[in-house]
């Protein structure tokens, strides 16, 4: 069985047809006046979905999470929730809670006050509301921590105080904005996961806004991209990385090359592609009619960087080594083709001696099989 | 007090590569800095407050100046010495015998108590607007609070009575309106204390609110409504506590001067109003008895200090708790 990446899902609702569609956006349009912020967008999310917002600051994405919890509303279009349609009712009567980017904590409480404040709101009785802040700082390892006041705790820990805070109502969905942005990449990394593993245990819906690509990879099922307040595409991570729909979408997450050519003509599902130079390289493609400009993107990691020209039936390209950055589990190659344009290739360093060293300003040829990019018409 | 002798023990760390003289005129200057304000206190606080409570001691009499003893050198130390002998708490003993000085400190502590209350609670509401208001026309507004304070007190003052007495813009305004049909008697009784003093102070108690309103995170209400907190609850529950500061300061600063005020109470309270302010003017310029009227204002000044050092005390302990 082939699949894009290397991760097998067993959880996809959003590949069956009959799954039903948790929270959704309908054609919502918001304006802050003449700024629109969020343009006639449609978007679908499912139950116990870890789902990533991602885009540049200013894309509209923050404002999409403030429209989900109560804080905007749409100028145009509507949100549903689990069939129920949000418009007109307030943050503290929606079934979701965020956690902000700031965390918000309370300064003039204790951690254990912070956490019990929504359940007091609740008006649920004093003991369970005891369980339920200790079963909260057991989860996130903060009890001996409870009568701290914020300002007393590292970053680490009021973020973790801000996600207990937000998950103790159990809300339908938590809206998380850029949870991690105030962490240092170490501890980042580490509450990734534990974000990840929190999602399972609670079996919560997550929507995540992020500016961090790595991030919406590692954390999410399905990543929106997003872009002047529209979304380009909406799917896993394998799909963005491995199949972007638009040159935007390959530009923003990872790198790419994009080569730039003319079909020429086609046979049995691969298109010939002349370059401006006259070079020719040979692709996979369904439906690319014979004489329109398209762009082939391939990541460097498929591309093959050798001294020698390799056999027959990949594309190869000949050039000259023009950089060579070496990062330890992978070095990467800057090659300059003949036509003049730049292709970045990276190998992973999976033996310790090289059987192919290559130096700067070494000839070298770069090969990579047909299918190992996308053609983007957008 | 405690705060500069903290900041002086934290002062950075003496370069120990510098020569010693070096190292002496640094530590020198970084001193000067501290002994200034406290040279300042010293002078034109401490010194002024000794020379009042030793009058406060004295006796009264017909001469210049208007007590007894005098204290000086001119017979030697032993007659010094004799001279301290006569000083005596007699004052403060008449002080409370005679029940008008009880009543006209209470009567004091009460208006100027109802008056911070009342400039609080008119006080919040500016400062709040003005805090939430687009952060472009927040300096214009602070403008306009600070304006008063360009023209004299004393004018301002004079110009409620135009205001409130009986054929006064109030009353014209009013009657016109046949709101009322007989003007209203609000100059010469306690409404008009209360006005007067609302809206002299207001500014003290709109500008500490103001600070401390408008460095709070907005988003700490927001994840207040967002934990399900309706918004008079969030108020209560959220930026009332978080302005507390705020309210003390302003309430410090109003009551304060508000007890020992003197001309509001004259200009719009009329004759029949009794407060501490108007005793000591009394005894000073009418009765011509220093010892007793120092007397009255050490009292005022012990009335007034303990509560702002027990709140001190409470602040310091809150913050030592908190680091």
């Amino acid at each position: 069985m082939k699949s894009l990446g290397s991760i097998r899902r067993a959880f996809a609702p959003w590949n069956d047809p009959n799954a039903k569609p948790y929270i959704q956006f309908e054609n919502v349009t918001k304006k802050f006046g003449d700024f629109t912020a969020v343009n006639n967008l449609s978007l679908t999310i499912f139950e116990r979905e870890f789902f990533a917002l991602l885009g540049a600051s200013g894309c509209g994405k923050s404002t999409l999470l403030r429209m989900l919890a109560g804080f905007e509303e749409p100028t145009a279009g509507r949100i549903m929730l689990d069939g129920q349609d949000l418009r007109g009712i307030p943050p503290y009567r929606r079934p979701v809670n965020m956690m902000f980017q700031s965390y918000a904590l309370f300064p003039h409480m204790s951690v254990e006050k912070n956490i019990a404040f929504g359940l007091k709101q609740e008006g649920m009785p004093s003991a369970d509301i005891q369980k339920r802040v200790a079963e909260m700082l057991r989860l996130v390892k903060l009890e001996q921590f409870a009568k701290r006041k914020p300002h007393q705790l590292s970053g680490g820990q009021r973020q973790r105080v801000a996600l207990a805070r937000s998950v103790a109502k159990r809300p339908k969905v938590l809206l998380l904005d850029e949870p991690l942005g105030a962490l240092d990449k170490k501890l980042r990394e580490e509450t990734q996961f534990e974000l990840m593993d929190l999602q399972q245990e609670l079996g919560l819906t997550f929507v995540v806004v992020t500016h961090d690509q790595e991030e919406a990879m590692t954390m999410a099922d399905r990543i929106a991209i997003m872009d002047k307040g529209e979304v380009m595409q909406v799917a896993t991570p394998a799909e963005i990385y491995e199949a972007p729909t638009s040159r935007f979408v390959a530009h923003f997450v990872g790198n790419v090359n994009m080569f730039e050519g003319k079909v020429a003509d086609r046979t049995a599902g691969t298109a010939r592609i002349t370059g401006a130079s006259g070079a020719q390289i040979v692709v996979d493609n369904g439906d690319a009619k014979p004489g329109s400009d398209i762009v082939f993107a391939i990541r460097p990691e498929k591309i093959k960087v050798s001294s020698k020209k390799p056999a027959e039936g990949v594309n190869a390209l000949e050039g000259e080594v023009y950089d060579i950055a070496y990062l330890g589990d992978m070095t990467v190659y800057h090659v300059k083709l003949d036509d003049g344009q730049i292709v970045r290739a990276s190998a992973l360093n999976a033996a310790r001696i090289s059987e192919d060293p290559l130096t700067w300003n070494d000839r070298a040829w770069v090969s990579f099989r047909p299918d190992a990019g996308v053609v983007l018409t957008r | 007090m405690s705060d500069i002798a903290a900041t002086a023990s934290a002062a950075p760390p003496v370069d120990v590569s510098a020569s010693l003289p070096a190292r002496l005129a640094k530590g020198f200057v970084g001193r000067l800095v501290i002994i200034v304000p406290y040279l300042w206190l010293l002078f034109f606080f401490l010194v002024p407050f000794v020379i009042v409570f030793k009058i406060s001691l004295s006796q009264s009499a017909i001469s210049m100046p208007p007590y007894t003893p005098v204290l000086d050198f001119s017979s030697g130390w032993s007659g010094f010495v004799g001279k301290l002998k006569q000083l005596s708490f007699d004052n403060y003993l008449w002080l409370t015998q005679d029940a008008l000085y009880f009543k006209a400190y209470l009567s004091s502590v009460v208006i100027a108590g109802i008056s911070t209350i009342l400039t609080l609670l008119v006080g919040y509401p500016i400062a709040y607007g003005m805090a939430r208001a687009p952060a472009t026309i927040r300096p214009t507004l602070l403008m306009l609070v600070i304006l008063p304070f360009w023209t004299s007190f004393l004018i301002r003052v004079y110009a409620w009575i135009g205001i409130l007495k009986p054929e006064g813009l109030l009353n014209q305004l009013l009657l016109s309106l046949h709101v009322i049909s007989e003007p209203l008697v609000i100059l010469n009784t306690y409404t008009a204390i209360f006005i007067g003093i609302v809206y002299s102070y207001l500014p003290f108690m709109v500008l500490p609110l103001y600070s401390s309103l408008e460095k709070m995170d907005y988003s700490l209400i927001e994840a207040a409504k967002d934990l399900g907190c309706p918004p008079t609850s969030a108020f209560w529950k959220i930026t009332f506590p978080l302005s507390l500061p705020g309210v003390i300061a302003g309430c410090l600063l109003v009551f304060i001067p508000a007890v020992g005020e003197f001309v509001i109470p004259d200009l719009l309270g009329g004759s029949q109003t009794l407060m501490i302010g108007r005793t000591l003017w009394n005894e000073f310029f009418s009765n011509r008895d220093w010892p007793v009227s120092s007397a009255v204002a050490v009292i005022l000044l012990l009335l007034l200090i303990v509560p702002i050092m027990i709140f001190q005390q409470a602040q310091a302990r809150a913050q030592e708790q908190g680091k």
